[in-house]
């Protein structure tokens, strides 16, 4: 069978070797790389811009968006026909193509990330090493104050000046991640607006809109991730006390309201220029009404008119707009807004790929995405539901892995 | 003892240095540049469809699938024939059932999903055959954005794709505009007519060219001004697909009207 036909459905006249070739892992992707650059551009309010309400989240949000990086090119990976073959983007980049430049963005990004953790944590890794050297006896002590020893990289000045400098470099390296991770999204646009044989992703516009909206995404999965695992901590310690009969510290009462809302504030700032330039550019469309019109006018409006307006437009940015606006915001209301933001995102994404396939480049016909669920085979598992469930579940159990070695809740200021 | 300063600095240097890779210094090899974009050699080859002379058959599509290993029941060709029935309502109907590869055996159209359309003679208005293969562009959108460089034009104006270095990211497959690229089946990596290039390079013709028996597929070079098809092509009124994508296609079409897509 050739690759694609198995959840290609054609109306009406298409070429016979058209296929949705970009399925799902395609819309994870740009997904993904959303989330990892607008959960740094949160950290670094914090950082750069000194927004001291954002404290707490922005620790948070530099180890997610950490714990996120690894899984931005996972997708891509599962979604190559030749996947051993990655390595010759970094071997032979033929610059004139916008992926041959991936690697190098994203390395360059995840260095800033990983620096700028690494000057964060350093303090913390200083102490954890020296108190587990003093009373580690055991193999696991040993192992973790190795594990220690080896994170400080032999810096264990811990004086009060060092520590300044440390801080300095954060901002630094805050500042300068602002930008890159920017372009490491706008550049995951550019792949799409850059088709010039696709009409719908053609457009200048498309590295700005996915900026905004990797911003917004990025800022919802903090503010869900945030007061889910503030909960979780909150119960377990609840258990604990019921246990111990010890007090539980104000740390531990579940997610701080204030918080929330401040950094809801930002989502919506960045929600606001997502949707003005999305809708700018279905009006200009619309306006100019060029040959490609036809055709995707009856993509946007009649065939895809669901997910575009009800579930992108409507579920996804209208209603957590007016829940985020609503005066007195919970903490559920909150978590819902985020949810549902996320949804939208997501949806856009899928628009934006997926819709992109759906009419044929001979623009008489259509093709619809059954995206397979049972997988079968290793492609439609590949290319289906779990493998997209799995590209999605990864960032979490890496930011579990992590979380061990850098504390992202109650820390003591360094 | 290093002190932090120059720990910094050093290792700033040695990311640097491993981030760079050696390949990307190659893009500035000015011979090399100047050999790629401005090799003008005496072979530049060109396709000339006749649309007045197609009949449908599919000869053409089954001798390239044959010729070119495509795996003959997968519903992927790298040539293929559209049928253009226009009805006198104005209506354009398209199709190209199993690429053509079996010819045209029924009056009715395919339109997939929509199921097959009767459409009575009294109604059409005009009707033709139209075959579509690879344009070899001479500004080939597939080979600009191949992120490895496994997609190429030769000093002849023929754009090929390496197999063993394809990493089958589709992006090549997404940029064409004419829709002639797909996933090799068997080789898991982009596939795409050229014009049976291990033919032409020891003297023959395309297989397609060689299987049509109305003549209404050539193969020239125009680079010579004595080859009938450059004299076709320079002489008369030819045209080509999708003009406005700025990809310089160089398969020619006589006879092409504007429902062509």
């Amino acid at each position: 069978m050739v690759h694609g036909e198995i959840w290609t459905l054609k109306e009406l006249f298409v070429y016979p070797n058209e296929y949705i070739y970009w399925s799902i892992q395609i819309v994870m992707y740009p997904f993904m790389t959303g989330l990892v650059a607008g959960a740094f551009v949160l950290s670094s309010l914090y950082h750069v811009f000194g927004v001291k309400q954002l404290k707490e989240i922005a620790r948070f949000s530099l180890v997610f968006s950490f714990a996120l990086l690894p899984c931005a090119p996972l997708p891509l990976l599962l979604h190559l026909q030749q996947p051993l073959r990655n390595h010759h983007v970094l071997m032979t980049p033929h610059f004139t193509s916008a992926i041959a430049a991936f690697g190098i963005v994203f390395m360059t990004y995840g260095m800033i990330v990983a620096s700028e953790l690494w000057f964060v944590f350093r303090g913390h890794f200083v102490t954890r090493a020296i108190e587990l050297k003093e009373k580690g006896t055991g193999i696991a002590d040993r192992l973790a104050c190795a594990l220690f020893t080896l994170l400080t990289l032999g810096a264990w000045d811990v004086s009060e000046e060092s520590l300044h400098s440390d801080e300095k470099a954060v901002k630094f390296l805050a500042a300068a991640g602002i930008p890159v991770a920017c372009f490491l999204h706008g550049y995951a646009g550019f792949i799409f607006g850059s088709v010039k044989a696709n009409a719908l992703w053609m457009t200048p516009l498309m590295p700005v809109i996915f900026i905004c909206s990797a911003i917004v995404s990025g800022i919802a999965l903090c503010i869900i991730s945030y007061i889910v695992v503030a909960k979780l901590r909150n119960l377990v310690h609840s258990r604990l006390r019921r246990n111990t009969g010890l007090p539980v510290s104000k740390a531990l009462q579940g997610a701080d309201i204030a918080i929330v809302i401040i950094t809801a504030r930002y989502l919506l700032i960045f929600l606001v220029l997502a949707i003005s330039l999305e809708l700018l550019d279905l009006i200009f469309r619309s306006y100019t009404a060029v040959k490609s019109w036809e055709i995707l006018r009856r993509v946007i409006y009649e065939r895809d008119f669901v997910k575009i307006f009800i579930l992108q437009y409507g579920l996804g940015n209208l209603v957590p707009f007016i829940l985020f606006l609503l005066p007195r915001l919970t903490i559920r209301r909150a978590a819902t807004g985020a949810l549902l933001v996320l949804l939208g995102v997501f949806m856009m994404r899928w628009n934006v790929v997926i819709g992109g396939q759906a009419f044929s480049g001979s623009f008489a016909g259509f093709m619809d995405y059954r995206m397979p669920i049972i997988p079968v085979s290793l492609e439609t598992f590949r290319e289906g539901l779990f493998g997209a469930l799995f590209v999605a579940g990864m960032p979490y159990v890496l930011f579990w892995i992590f979380s061990r070695v850098m504390p992202v809740f109650d820390v003591k200021e360094a | 003892m290093m002190n932090r300063r120059q720990f910094c600095k050093n290792a700033l240097i040695i990311a640097g240095g491993v981030s760079l890779p050696l390949a990307a210094l190659e893009l500035f090899d000015p011979k090399r540049l100047l050999a790629e974009k401005s090799s003008k050699g005496d072979r530049r080859w060109v396709f000339l469809v006749d649309i007045d002379k197609c009949v449908g058959c599919g000869f053409c599509v089954k001798a390239c699938k044959i010729e070119n290993e495509v795996p003959y029941e997968a519903k992927v060709s790298r040539t293929w024939v559209e049928r253009y029935v226009i009805t006198k309502k104005g209506e354009t109907l398209i199709d190209s059932p199993n690429a053509a590869r079996d010819g045209f055996t029924s009056t009715k159209i395919d339109q997939n999903l929509e199921g097959m359309k009767e459409v009575t003679e009294g109604e059409i208005a005009k009707a033709f055959f139209v075959p579509k293969l690879c344009n070899q562009c001479e500004n080939p959108p597939c080979v600009q954005v191949c992120p490895v460089g496994a997609t190429y034009q030769t000093a002849d104006g023929v754009v090929l794709v390496d197999r063993e270095w394809c990493i089958g990211c589709g992006y090549c497959i997404m940029g064409c505009p004419y829709g002639v690229r797909f996933f090799h089946p068997v080789y898991q990596v982009a596939e795409k007519c050229n014009f049976c290039y291990h033919r032409l390079a020891k003297g023959m013709t395309s297989a397609c060219v060689d299987a049509c028996p109305f003549g209404a597929r050539r193969i020239g070079n125009l680079r010579d001004p004595e080859d009938p098809v450059t004299k076709i092509i320079t002489t008369e009124r030819v045209n080509v697909l999708k003009e406005q994508y700025g990809t310089n296609p160089q398969v020619f079409y006589l006879g092409m009207t504007m429902e062509v897509k």
